[in-house]
């Protein structure tokens, strides 16, 4: 015990059942020290963060994903399972396992708490949130649970000051004991085991928990509203729509900020003493590359705001709950629906996110869904197009008709997600009955300010670190495809004519010829591959304008004036459907852990993309928009 | 008690109490074998003995429904809970 290099520290891992506050417990120890990663091999979230005991002693905490059954189901819970069983081949080998139980609600985590001493790992039980139980009026005899379950049994309010005192020096207690491992008794428990189990359970239960008959007030007053069958749907679209209001509204200053910063920057390289070459690729490759995706940052983070509370809050099993019927008529599990909101931030923590739904199936259709979701880096297209080429007036005397027709355009990406679920259930998966929606809805909980501030700081590191990463690489090729080769000398036409990318835009002219797309379309569309959003500044690179303060309003007037209307809004209809995004497409191969449906991802969308477009264009050219 | 007679849980409406009485996962054509659906509901804390409450359901065929176990509410199919027979009248 005396060499405590961090990686030699002892590893004590949290285990619990969903909701029972184990991540609250875990930031309170920990802070914001906490360092997020996956496991090897699966894309499962690691957290690992470092503790100082009272003793002075170095302990890395591992949250584990939250789970019933050492038996695992899904990605999240095998995790759970190999680390306490010493499986994993990460470093993670728990030396001390606290098993975490919400104790205003015991019975699940009791009958967890007799698996887990099965593993011969020593093991310790912490009631959790004993603030919110004493004031329901539950009381547990602490000292004759500890007798009977024959473990060591401290509580906790992982939300106050010292509220973790006890947890600790029991920790301390019991890493000083330095029980080894016994070598484990665990096996597969069949249902006669989980039934007998669950009877124990029940049975300690009811020897040492008084006043647990009454359930909570407060969330059956509140369910009796939101679990209204009627009611329920419209206090959910409500929170809907409040979202996306903030996303758009409320993000806004700090987009523009971010904006301005970048072109700031912008400007401080261009006044530069440096070679051309250099400044175009500081300016128009790394800073406005980088700014044109960062520019999102607010966006996401009240996107994430919104998911975060509503989880904490116990509100988006509800919603689940709701949305299990109606999205089950599309062939898409109750479950998806949190993944497929998140979507609408962005593609990549929505694919991520369906990890909480067990059923592969069910899983891989969420996942190849969820891309149609419109993201925010469809925004900046949208609005560009919709800005030049929708007057700006308004319908039925109140509804703005560029608002309508952006709304037109998430409807579109939500019913063609739906419709594409459904053909892949009838289809790919067709006859095999879906998995079983089964969800427990928590009690409601008050959100800690502290948890939502740690979970908006982990994603906007994410996002921004692959916004360094990713983005940052595939706009040094954007950049160098569109300034190589250089303009030969007394050169009339845009540099950028002479450029690969150029040439790759004329190869493919016939290819989308169909669609009256012209080929400065097409060279814009190739760095869209990278990032949906990158196409705003292709474009404004290609009909050369001098990046300004009212850029935008300058493409949208050049474009205005070179395309048609009917082209508008076949490159609008693309853009719903084309697969323009290369790190959604990397997370889905990550993901999905292979090529396959990465690549059904990618044609089926290019597809429905090539088809939309055509006939938009077709039926725009018919009409007389030609 | 086994004499008592039972219903599926499926079939119960909201506002309807009993006990559990047994597990059934045989009688439902899930989207998994039946030993696996009753570990489901056994880990999700349906054992025999078990009070039950049917506190709310969806709008569409009534599904999915939110059902009080114990202490604890699960938000589950109907067709899934045809396989938890219920007995009428349990202690409130």
């Amino acid at each position: 015990m005396s060499v405590t290099a961090p990686t030699a520290a002892p590893v004590v891992a949290l285990v619990g059942n969903p909701n029972c506050g184990k991540t609250a417990l875990f930031n309170a120890l920990t802070g914001s020290r906490q360092k997020v990663a996956n496991y090897p091999g699966v894309t499962v979230e690691k957290k690992v963060g470092p503790l100082t005991t009272p003793a002075g002693r170095t302990v890395r905490i591992v949250d584990l994903p939250g789970t019933y059954s050492l038996r695992a189901r899904s990605p999240d819970e095998e995790v759970t399972r190999d680390v306490v069983l010493g499986r994993t081949q990460s470093d993670v080998i728990p030396d001390l396992i606290v098993c975490v139980a919400d104790a205003s609600n015991l019975r699940l985590a009791l009958r967890l708490v007799l698996e887990l001493k099965q593993v011969g790992r020593p093991v310790m039980l912490s009631l959790n949130m004993m603030d919110i139980a004493r004031k329901r009026g539950i009381e547990i005899d602490t000292e004759k649970l500890g007798r009977e379950l024959g473990l060591p049994v401290v509580s906790s309010v992982a939300v106050r000051r010292g509220g973790t005192d006890a947890l600790l020096a029991e920790i301390d207690r019991r890493l000083a004991a330095a029980q080894g491992a016994t070598g484990t008794v665990w096996t597969t428990p069949d249902a006669t085991a989980l039934r007998r189990a669950q009877k124990e359970a029940d049975r300690i239960l009811a020897s040492v928990v008084k006043g647990q008959g009454k359930p909570d007030s407060l969330t059956t007053r509140l369910d009796s509203v939101l679990l209204h069958p009627v009611a329920g749907l419209v206090v959910l679209l409500a929170i809907l729509f409040v979202m996306f209001q903030a996303v758009f509204a409320w993000a806004e200053p700090g987009m523009d900020a971010i904006e301005a910063g970048f072109h700031f920057l912008g400007d401080l390289v261009a006044g530069l003493p440096l070679p051309d070459l250099l400044k175009s690729f500081l300016k128009d490759g790394l800073i406005g590359g980088v700014g044109s995706v960062i520019v999102f940052l607010p966006q996401i983070v009240i996107l994430f705001f919104f998911i975060l509370v509503l989880e904490d809050l116990g509100y988006m099993a509800r919603a689940a709950f709701l949305m299990d019927r109606i999205m089950g008529g599309a062939g898409l599990h109750g479950r998806a629906f949190i993944p497929l909101l998140s979507s609408f931030a962005c593609a990549i923590p929505g694919i991520m996110s369906t990890r909480v739904i067990d059923d592969r199936r069910d899983r891989l259709t969420t996942i190849l869904v969820a891309p149609l979701m419109t993201c925010s880096a469809r925004i900046p297209v949208y609005t560009l197009i919709i800005g030049a080429f929708i007057p700006d007036r308004e319908v039925w005397g109140f509804v703005g008709l560029q608002g309508l027709v952006m709304f037109g355009l998430y409807t579109l990406g939500i019913a063609s997600a739906l419709a594409v679920s459904f053909v892949v259930k009838r289809v790919i998966w067709r006859g095999k009955p879906g998995e079983p929606f089964m969800l427990e809805l928590p009690d409601y909980k008050i959100p800690q300010a502290k948890s939502i501030a740690i979970g908006l700081w982990t994603r906007a590191t994410i996002f921004l670190k692959r916004a360094g990463t990713i983005i940052l690489s595939m706009m040094i090729l954007i950049w160098v495809l569109a300034s190589f080769p250089q303009p030969p000398e007394g050169a009339t036409e845009p540099p950028i004519n002479y450029s690969l990318a150029a040439r790759i835009g004329t190869a493919i002219q016939p290819l989308t010829e169909p669609l009256g797309f012209n080929w400065q379309i097409n060279v814009a569309l190739i760095p869209g591959m990278a990032a949906r959003e990158v196409a705003v500044g292709s474009l404004g690179t290609i009909y050369a304008i001098s990046g300004g303060e009212e850029a935008t309003d300058k493409i949208a007037a050049a474009l205005s004036s070179q395309w048609s209307l009917a082209t508008a809004l076949a490159f609008l209809a693309w853009y719903v459907f084309a697969p323009q995004c290369a790190s959604t497409l990397a997370v889905i191969r990550r993901e999905t852990g292979g090529w396959r449906w990465l690549w059904v991802t990618f044609f089926y969308m290019l597809a429905l993309a090539y088809v939309a477009a055509f006939l938009t264009y077709r039926i725009a050219v018919a009409l007389g928009g030609g | 008690m086994s004499s008592e007679p039972t219903i599926a849980l499926g079939v119960a409406p909201v506002g309807f109490r009993g006990r559990i009485q047994a597990i059934a996962a045989g009688r439902v054509a899930a989207g998994m074998s039946a030993p696996e659906l009753e570990r489901r509901l056994i880990e999700l804390g349906f054992v025999e003995g078990a009070d039950v409450e049917v506190l709310h359901q969806g709008l569409f065929g009534g599904d999915p429904i939110a059902v009080r176990v114990a202490h604890t509410t699960i938000g589950l199919r109907r067709r899934e809970a045809m396989a938890i027979l219920v007995s009428v009248g349990a202690e409130p």
